[in-house]
């Protein structure tokens, strides 16, 4: 057993906090809650000369070679600066999927743009029905000569507004059970038929709504097989979850330095706010929530690497931190006072980020659910 | 005992929900009472003679016990209605003035709130003085007839608009003890020397920070006795927790609109209301905010007899600001998501479970954080000893 980080590890934990603290300030942040795009160019280019956006894609598809872990611990830190932009659904929800899934011309014509950054993909996997599970699935793909006729609407995609594709998830076949008869199709988020609106969310995420009317894609756009798509979603799921909670550690970890700071900071009473024991509990209580996610995270991510089995490990993980990165949000509010409450403040920021990524891929009872169901029960 | 309403209560009830049927319509809209304002529909409640139900006939009032007067806030907050041009004047400053004003400040002030004409915000927190009022630095100094105001007000709600400051300064720099050396003042906010300026929050609602640079006021401006502020501020205070623990009504209108979209919205092929957990959260709100309700009538009772409910004001306030945060949560949690898509979106409720998901923190710290509410409870109500 080895509980650190490798010394590569730790230069990249220490790159990345370096570059983001310089690059993405939380002014940059603001700026972009309120942008149209949401991202910005500039610095989307620099995280790809870094390598950042194929730091786990194979040398030969341009990418860093690195391993799943490690892009974890570059979330991590994207997550202490809430990083905007389509990282995440380019990277995990777009890249991974195609790296594990896709034929070979399919790689070779995606993944290398995704690397350098020049193109951006989401995945479009939710509908108005708002179900985490493969039953959602209600978007039809209809095959029609050397073509699929895709006619739905998608809910809560992330950036499908500035992405150049998006992996849909359609329903082509009603199977025995959902999840049989759903593919997976790579769509020209310009094509005909394609209606792009983003919707304002407590986190300005850029969330949008996507509605696809007869939209026409080519067979060779079919990511993995007909009608067995659904595996694919899970994969991508899993890895998504972990790079979600990832996002959530960094955050929570922000919020508790942040807060330590003020409480040893700010004096009434003629002493450090620090000082008084309900306010030492909820710090304790913060530190311990911060720690056990971030073991948690790294033992669950490690399983997911190694390729063990972790369908309840995941659920367990999701669920714990959903909680922990809501409940260290919240008490860091309540232990600034009034002045966390302002819009200019950064603690804000975080908490409506927790609120949405704890709702993101499940929530708790959700995730508490399929921990019982794995239990066989 | 009886815990039931009189005749009279219900009646007052009928009149004033029909009232307001008529006045707001019955689709609940955005505003939360005490945010929105609106001098127009102030007026009407006071030509109704409902700003000072509570209040004694001898200062204009209808002479009705607290707990009558509680059902017509009830009602109000109910329907959300926009009661930013009075909560503060009707339920703080004036059960005050009336208990410590001087004559003079009672003729000039008191009917002037009863008839919807003038606004005031709380004027206490600092920079330097947040849960520690008592650190108040704003100073006033005595100049001929007059005082000269110093200093800078925070996190001050409705300064903005309002009329009047009710605000806490420092008289007697050299007070043994700090909390002796303080004076409630009013201010007129069209003085010269007197900035507003706004502080955004992250509902998008503004507080505002108040500076007062060489502010002259006429020594009237003392409310009752020069440096006997701190008691003042204390009774205040408490009228305000007895108030925002009154705010329940507003939930519950909230709550019966999540019932109802639990029992309509499907998902996993049966009702929402079907799902055990939510069903459990719902059961478990739906007691909460009875609780709440009943206990704003213990408080408002305890209040009629002329006694100061400290402890249990603070117990209203704390339950009733968790509550609001449960009952947040239990939104986004059954909005599943949808919770945090905004306003003009396809979102419940056009977006309001999100909103009050952040406004929902507010309660916590406004008015005296939980955990000072907390120390209070003990020392002042259960008589264990100082920290
Ligand atoms: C929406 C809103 C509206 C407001 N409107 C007004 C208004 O109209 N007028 C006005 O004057 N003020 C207003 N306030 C300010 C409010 O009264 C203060 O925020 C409150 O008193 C707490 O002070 P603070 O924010 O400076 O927090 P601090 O006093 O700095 O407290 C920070 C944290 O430390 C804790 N703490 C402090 N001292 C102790 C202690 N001794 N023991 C244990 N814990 C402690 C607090 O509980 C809190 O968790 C408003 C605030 C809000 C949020």
């Amino acid at each position: 057993m080895d509980l650190d980080l490798t010394e590569e590890q730790e230069m990249l934990r220490t790159m990345a906090r370096d570059f983001l603290t310089k690059e993405c300030p939380k002014t940059l942040v603001r700026e972009l809650e309120e942008d149209e795009k949401g991202y910005s160019p500039e610095l989307w280019r620099k995280m790809a000369e870094l390598g950042w956006m194929g730091l786990v894609l194979p040398e030969e598809h341009g990418g860093m070679d690195m391993g799943f872990m490690d892009l974890i611990i570059l979330l991590q830190e994207m997550g202490r600066n809430i990083v905007p932009g389509p990282f995440f659904c380019s990277v995990v929800l777009g890249s991974l999927p195609i790296l594990s899934a896709g034929t070979e011309e399919q790689k070779k014509r995606f993944l290398p743009e995704i690397a350098s950054g020049e193109m951006i993909l989401t995945m479009a996997l939710y509908e108005p029905n708002a179900r985490y599970d493969a039953s959602g699935v209600e978007t039809k793909a209809v095959a029609q000569d050397n073509n699929f006729v895709i006619n739905g609407t998608k809910l809560f995609v992330e950036n499908a507004h500035i992405a150049d594709y998006m992996i849909c998830v359609t329903r082509t076949q009603e199977g025995a059970s959902p999840e049989e008869g759903i593919s997976l199709f790579l769509v020209d988020s310009k094509s005909p038929g394609i209606k792009c609106q983003v919707i304002p969310t407590m986190a300005d995420d850029k969330l949008c709504e996507v509605v696809l009317e007869n939209v026409s894609v080519p067979k060779e756009n079919m990511l993995g097989e007909l009608d067995k798509g659904w595996r694919i979603v899970t994969r991508a799921l899993e890895h998504a979850i972990m790079a979600k909670c990832a996002e959530m550690v960094g955050g929570s970890e922000a919020v508790l330095d942040m807060t330590l700071d003020y409480v040893k900071e700010r004096v009434q009473y003629g002493k450090p706010i620090g000082s008084f024991q309900v306010i030492q509990h909820y710090c304790a209580n913060m530190w311990t929530n911060v720690a056990t996610s971030r073991n948690l995270l790294y033992k669950v991510a490690w399983d997911l690497g190694e390729g063990l089995p972790v369908a309840k490990e995941i659920a367990m993980a999701k669920g714990w931190i959903n909680q922990a990165y809501k409940f260290v949000t919240e008490r860091a509010i309540q232990c600034h006072g009034a002045i966390g409450l302002t819009r200019d403040h950064d603690v804000g920021l975080y908490y409506r980020r927790a609120k949405a990524a704890e709702l993101a891929f499940g929530d708790t009872d959700f995730q508490k659910e399929l921990v019982a169901q794995q239990m066989g029960l | 005992m009886d815990f039931g309403f009189t005749e009279q209560e219900e009646a007052g009830r009928q009149e004033i929900r029909e009232f307001l049927r008529q006045e707001l319509g019955t689709v609940r809209t955005w505003t939360t009472p005490g945010e929105a304002i609106s001098k127009d529909f102030t007026r009407k409640l006071a030509e109704k003679g409902w700003l000072g139900v509570g209040w004694p006939t001898e200062y204009g009032g209808l002479g009705r016990p607290y707990t009558e007067q509680l059902i017509y806030s009830e009602e109000t907050m109910y329907y959300g209605a926009p009661s930013g041009s009075h909560i503060l004047a009707q339920n703080m400053v004036g059960p005050t003035l009336i208990r410590v004003g001087s004559e003079e400040q009672k003729r000039e002030y008191l009917p002037r709130i009863l008839r919807g004409e003038i606004t005031f915000c709380l004027g206490y927190t600092e920079p330097n003085a947040g849960s520690d009022l008592a650190n108040c630095q704003t100073t006033a100094v005595p100049e001929g007839d007059d005082f000269i105001i110093n200093g800078q007000k925070m996190f001050t709600s409705f300064a903005g608009q309002a009329d009047y400051a009710w605000m806490t300064v420092r008289t007697d720099p050299n007070a043994p003890k700090k909390h002796r050396g303080i004076s409630m003042f009013i201010v007129d906010m069209k003085t010269p020397g007197i900035t507003v300026r706004p502080l955004e929050t992250m509902w998008d609602y503004s507080l505002y920070e108040v500076f007062f640079e060489n502010v002259r006021v006429p020594k009237n401006a003392v409310v009752g006795e020069l440096n006997q502020g701190w008691h003042y501020l204390t009774v205040a205070l408490d009228h305000e927790r007895v108030f925002m623990g009154g705010v329940v009504a507003q939930h519950r209108r909230f709550f019966g609109e999540l019932v109802e979209y639990a029992k309509n919205t499907y998902r996993n092929g049966k009702p929402l209301s079907k799902d055990p957990i939510v069903r459990q959260r719902l059961a478990q709100l739906a007691t909460d905010l009875e609780i709440g309700r009943l206990f704003a009538y213990r408080v408002a009772w305890i209040l009629g007899k002329e006694v100061i409910p400290f402890a249990e004001a603070s117990m209203t306030k704390i339950f009733t600001s968790e509550l609001e945060q449960r009952l947040a949560n239990t939104a986004m949690q059954i909005l599943g998501l949808y919770g945090p898509l905004g306003r003009g979106s396809r979102a419940p409720f056009d977006g309001y479970a999100g909103w009050e998901y952040k406004f929902s923190l507010m309660q916590a710290v406004g008015g005296g954080s939980n955990e000072i509410e907390r120390i209070l409870i003990a020392i002042a109500g259960l008589g264990l000893p100082r920290p």
